[in-house]
């Protein structure tokens, strides 16, 4: 349909040709060599269910902890005029282009056994957080929810207030029209959020192991396993590989129609 | 005046008018672009920051203030401002439901006013459904469902086909004599206010510059916009203004005989059918301080040459002006 155009340059399609055989080579190779006869006995092996079982846990809850608290802050950030918005805003991108080993030594500061809050929590309760399940939730959380305020915020901007005021015209307190108004309007930013998030917090390593460990049945997600296994046994961790792959394409081709439609609307996140 | 809206309005910068009108009536709002009406609609809605006073049905909005959601307000936007997610009827009964009336009630009622307004069979429909028509009906209907005190009209009939809007305008009209509140109509169209309105404001540059009956302030234009609106050539003079209508000015293109005090030379600025005449626009801003308009036969324009940039002279006979004086008091004129 171009070809009225001229053939396109050389200059433009040799890089484009070693950046997509860069994306390609990797995932190709892994498909080559994984010995795909043992994945089934792999599959059924405790810790493997384990990671997984903990891996899908630790994802949906942050992608529920997103909803509950990350909503609420995107509302404020767009919704909101107060001293030090901009500030705030700029704070929520701050874990974006965090290293996740950062991250996970600044969750330990903060609420490792002997951190700023974490010491104050175990002397007045006995809790201690680091290395349990929570602490892969919360790891996730903080490193998953810029991707889902920002998608959101964006969406809530882009709604715009106009709808609030008429909302409001017709008598509706501002918590009736984030219920019946804001929040179904800004639904395609939401789902687009959501599902950052969640992609996020599945292939989420650094931070974890850093700040939860990597103790099997407890802390231990795929992405642990993966890099624990490699140390000694290659072709297990290929093969563990696969199986993340897997489920992050199938879910991907399950959202892939909502993502092409919030697309255009929603990718502040992006 | 207890029933009615009693305000007093400055939003600084943009707008400083006192406006009134009495329970069941309709104000009509007009001026250029620009000139404050939207902002006075939005300060009565209580959704700009304002000083002054409003008083509406004999209660204070102002003192203390009320928030927005407590004014018995509706608000008619220009454009589409219906929640997009909703159906027709959701739209509609969204504010009694705000208001906490039952679901099945609210949707009885927001049925029944869908019916009135000529729209019950689409109350399924969402807005992205509905012609621009349809989705003002639905407008008007989730504006009036809540029987507001204070109905706000923005430019009701914009972006509507002629023939819908002239439907619409009808039934409007029918609908706002039942109806107990005030109505302010802003609008740019002379038609709304001659027909709707009991009475008109002028806006201009935030302030008001004439208000009276449509009759009045349609013979005694003060301000170009309104005497555009209307189609008259209107002069500010020393001592007050004169008017006259664009078929009482005779054109030529040589220095008229005689003495006459109304007479004006100035360029052709454009040309443009009216009726069976052509309305020419003249830019007399040097003779008369202002673009003058005259209707000439097509045969006239012809013979004349009349084209933009043309030069031409303008006359009046003094019998076919009107001279009035600038009225002391705009805001108690009848």
């Amino acid at each position: 349909m171009t070809r009225g155009l001229g053939r396109p340059p050389l200059v433009l399609l040799v890089p484009a040709g070693i950046a997509l055989t860069l994306l390609l080579v990797p995932l190709v190779s892994l498909l080559v060599v994984t010995p795909w006869a043992r994945l089934p006995e792999l599959v059924a092996s405790e810790e493997v269910l384990d990671a997984l079982r903990l891996t899908g846990l630790a994802s949906l809850s942050t992608v529920v902890v997103c909803l509950l608290i990350g909503t609420p802050l995107a509302w404020v950030l767009a919704r909101v005029e107060f001293r030090g918005r901009s500030v705030a805003r700029a704070l929520v991108t701050v874990p974006l282009v965090l290293p996740p080993v950062v991250a996970g030594v600044a969750l330990v500061s903060a609420l490792g056994r002997s951190g700023v809050v974490g010491s104050v929590l175990r002397d007045a309760t006995g809790v201690v957080i680091p290395y349990t399940t929570p602490a892969v939730v919360i790891a996730h959380t903080f490193v998953a929810m810029p991707f889902y305020v920002l998608s959101v915020e964006g969406a809530l901007r882009a709604s715009g207030e106009r709808y609030d005021a008429v909302a409001a015209t017709l008598g509706a307190t501002r918590w009736t029209t984030f219920r019946r108004v804001t929040l179904p309007l800004a639904m395609p930013g939401v789902v687009a959020g959501a599902v950052l998030a969640w992609a996020r917090s599945l292939g989420e390593f650094g931070a974890t192991v850093t700040f939860a460990g990597n103790y099997q049945g407890i802390t231990q997600t795929m992405p642990s396993l993966i890099y624990q296994t490699l140390q000694n046994d290659r072709e297990t961790a290929q093969t563990l590989s696969i199986i993340l792959l897997g489920v992050s394409i199938g879910v991907l081709a399950l959202l892939r129609n909502r993502w092409l439609n919030a697309g255009g609307t929603t990718g502040a996140g992006a | 005046m207890s029933n009615g809206l009693l305000a007093r309005i400055e939003v600084p910068g943009r707008l400083a008018a006192d406006v009134e009108a009495g329970a069941g009536e309709v104000l009509a709002v007009i001026g250029p672009n620009g000139a404050g009406k939207t902002t006075l609609l939005t300060a009565l809605a209580g959704l700009v920051d304002m000083t002054g006073h409003v008083e509406v049905g004999g209660r204070s909005w102002t003192d203390p203030p009320l928030p927005v959601r407590d004014r018995r307000v509706g608000w008619v936007v220009q454009g589409q401002a219906l929640f997009p997610h909703l159906s027709a009827l959701d739209n509609v009964a969204f504010g009694l439901r705000a208001r906490g009336v039952r679901r099945s009630e609210a949707a009885e009622r927001a049925q029944a006013w869908l019916d009135r307004l000529g729209v019950g069979p689409l109350s399924g429909r969402r807005p992205g459904a509905l012609s621009g028509g349809q989705a003002q009906r639905v407008t008007i209907a989730r504006a009036l469902v809540t029987e507001p005190d204070l109905l706000l009209l923005d430019e009701p009939f914009s972006g509507l086909d002629v023939g819908v809007a002239a439907a619409l305008r009808i039934e409007l009209a029918a609908h706002l004599a039942d109806f107990a509140g005030v109505t302010l109509m802003v609008t740019h169209d002379a038609l709304d206010a001659l027909t709707l309105a009991q009475r008109v404001v002028v806006l201009d540059d935030g302030r008001v510059a004439q208000s009276g009956t449509p009759a009045d302030v349609a013979a005694h234009p003060r301000t170009d916009h309104v005497a555009r609106l209307v189609g008259l050539n209107v002069l500010a003079g020393p001592d007050g203004f004169t008017a006259f209508r664009p078929q009482d000015v005779t054109v030529s293109t040589a220095r008229p005989e005689g003495s006459a005090r109304l007479r004006w030379q100035g360029r052709v600025s454009g040309l443009t059918p009216h009726g069976d005449a052509v309305r020419v626009q003249v830019d007399t801003r040097s003779s008369a301080g202002t673009d003058l308009l005259a209707d000439v036969t097509p045969e006239a324009t012809a013979e004349l040459a009349l084209v933009p940039g043309a030069e031409v002279w303008l006359t009046v006979k003094a019998t076919a002006a009107r001279t009035y004086d600038r009225g002391p008091d705009l805001r108690d004129s009848p």
